[in-house]
């Protein structure tokens, strides 16, 4: 059986295309890098400065100097370049990175994401998951569909600091895809044998179904 | 002793630091850290800083130093996390810190270095950070204005330096560096290397010598490794 990490990034995979400038965020969205296909040219770019990570180093290759934006030694693919903070965010401010793929705590029906504090405990900050949103020709969320305790992490309204407003094209949950649409928040897909029932009954938010999954789950 | 720009120790070099500065300081988490410097501030024992720097280092290294010391008492930075006595300062009140969008505080430190007072940027709109700051719609979109940051001091890590003062840096311990040493009134650079004027080939100095004032020499650098990941042969 996978775990429910596994089938997050198995569908976030998806949603990167030959020849794409990707900016993977901190955490489980990190580990797509891992599964793209050696076939597959992406440009991933770090927001430290690097675009073009390669794979981790081989144990002598290790260089202090050369790290990703989780502060993890990497080494930098053919064609990479590095440059400094300002020019690194004026790629993703600018709208040229293709897509980013970020973490989320939790994500409401507006598309708004919160993803970088909890009051009251320890705030460690934003890092560039405010620019990426902002900037980026296009935003996937991808996080667990319900909490420790069982409870929906798709809002109707985020309870946390926003991180942005309105920023979210697609998300990405362990039972299911949405994306955001001018008519609202549509669910297009439903994961790991779970239903549409299945999934209503743990969203908060409000959303519609695709009409093409209407027609596949009815087809069953 | 000094000659030209050069000084010949890092006392020397941040001698005129003073109780209150306010520190634009380069790196990102301890990628290219000018490391040396911060243990000329701790030895030395300035107090009451302002320091604006994307991370504040770990426990025991980096600009950590300067928080268990309790000489900083105000960060500006992007990201905190990985530092248990930041979090006990923060928490106590000891501590001032002011969070701000990584590429909100690149662009006002390049700003801030470029003669530009302030900039919109549709980054934080909708969020606490937009909090009491002037917002405008530019083609019906919401921008918020951010301020340039200029500091009094910036302490920078280069790779390479020549006598003037211009700066090669390597791979990604470029990060913030190339911008923090044009938003200082002064800007301390320490390097790994100083070579003589004409060495560097113009065409790949990354920081003209105009923005230095201050180049030391630093040996036996750690470069502390944060997360050593590696892959199987």
């Amino acid at each position: 059986m996978k775990t429910t990490r596994e089938i997050i990034i198995e569908r976030a995979l998806q949603e990167i295309e030959d020849g794409m400038y990707v900016n993977l965020g901190i955490g489980i969205p990190t580990l797509i890098a891992n599964a793209i296909p050696d076939d597959m040219h992406v440009m991933l770019q770090s927001e430290n400065g690097l675009l073009g990570i390669g794979p981790y180093p081989l144990d002598h290759e290790v260089d202090a100097d050369e790290i990703n934006a989780g502060k993890e030694t990497v080494t930098a693919q053919s064609g990479a370049s590095y440059f400094d903070s300002a020019e690194s965010f004026a790629m993703i401010r600018g709208g040229h990175i293709d897509l980013a793929i970020l973490g989320g705590m939790e994500v409401d029906q507006n598309g708004d994401l919160a993803n970088w504090m909890i009051p009251g405990k320890m705030v460690k900050g934003m890092g560039g998951a405010m620019d990426l949103v902002n900037g980026a020709k296009r935003v996937v969320i991808i996080m667990e569909h319900v909490n420790k305790h069982g409870e929906s992490k798709v809002k109707q309204a985020c309870t946390l600091p926003l991180t942005g407003r309105a920023v979210v094209n697609r998300l990405i949950t362990d039972r299911a895809v949405f994306d955001f649409t001018p008519d609202g928040m549509v669910l297009i897909e439903t994961l790991n044998g779970h239903t549409v029932e299945d999934v209503k009954q743990v969203t908060e938010a409000r959303f519609t179904v695709s009409p093409e999954l209407e027609r596949v789950t009815v087809g069953e | 002793m000094k000659q030209g720009k050069v000084y010949g120790s890092f006392a020397e070099a941040t001698a005129d630091i003073f109780d209150g500065a306010t520190l634009v300081v380069g790196g990102f988490g301890l990628c290219g850290i000018p490391e040396k410097s911060i243990t000329a501030l701790q030895e030395k024992g300035v107090k009451d800083l302002t320091v604006v720097s994307n991370n504040c280092g770990v426990d025991d290294f980096g600009l950590g130093l300067l928080l268990q010391t309790r000489q900083i008492k105000k960060m500006i930075s992007s990201y905190v996390g990985e530092n248990k006595t930041f979090e006990q300062q923060y928490l106590s009140g000891e501590i001032e810190v002011d969070l701000v969008p990584q590429g909100t505080l690149a662009e006002r430190i390049r700003a801030g270095g470029a003669g530009i007072p302030g900039f919109y940027t549709p980054t934080g709109v909708g969020t606490p950070i937009a909090e009491g700051k002037e917002q405008k719609e530019f083609d019906g979109k919401t921008y918020l204005l951010e301020e340039g940051i200029v500091g009094d001091f910036a302490i920078v890590k280069a790779w390479k330096a020549d006598r003037l003062g211009n700066l090669v840096f390597r791979k990604t311990s470029r990060n913030f560096n190339p911008i923090v040493a044009t938003a200082g009134k002064v800007t301390i650079v320490e390097v790994e290397e100083l070579v003589e004027v004409g060495e560097l080939d113009p065409n790949e100095i990354h920081t003209p010598a105009v923005y230095v004032q201050r180049i030391v020499v630093g040996t036996d650098y750690e470069k502390r490794i944060e997360r050593r990941t590696v892959r199987e042969a």
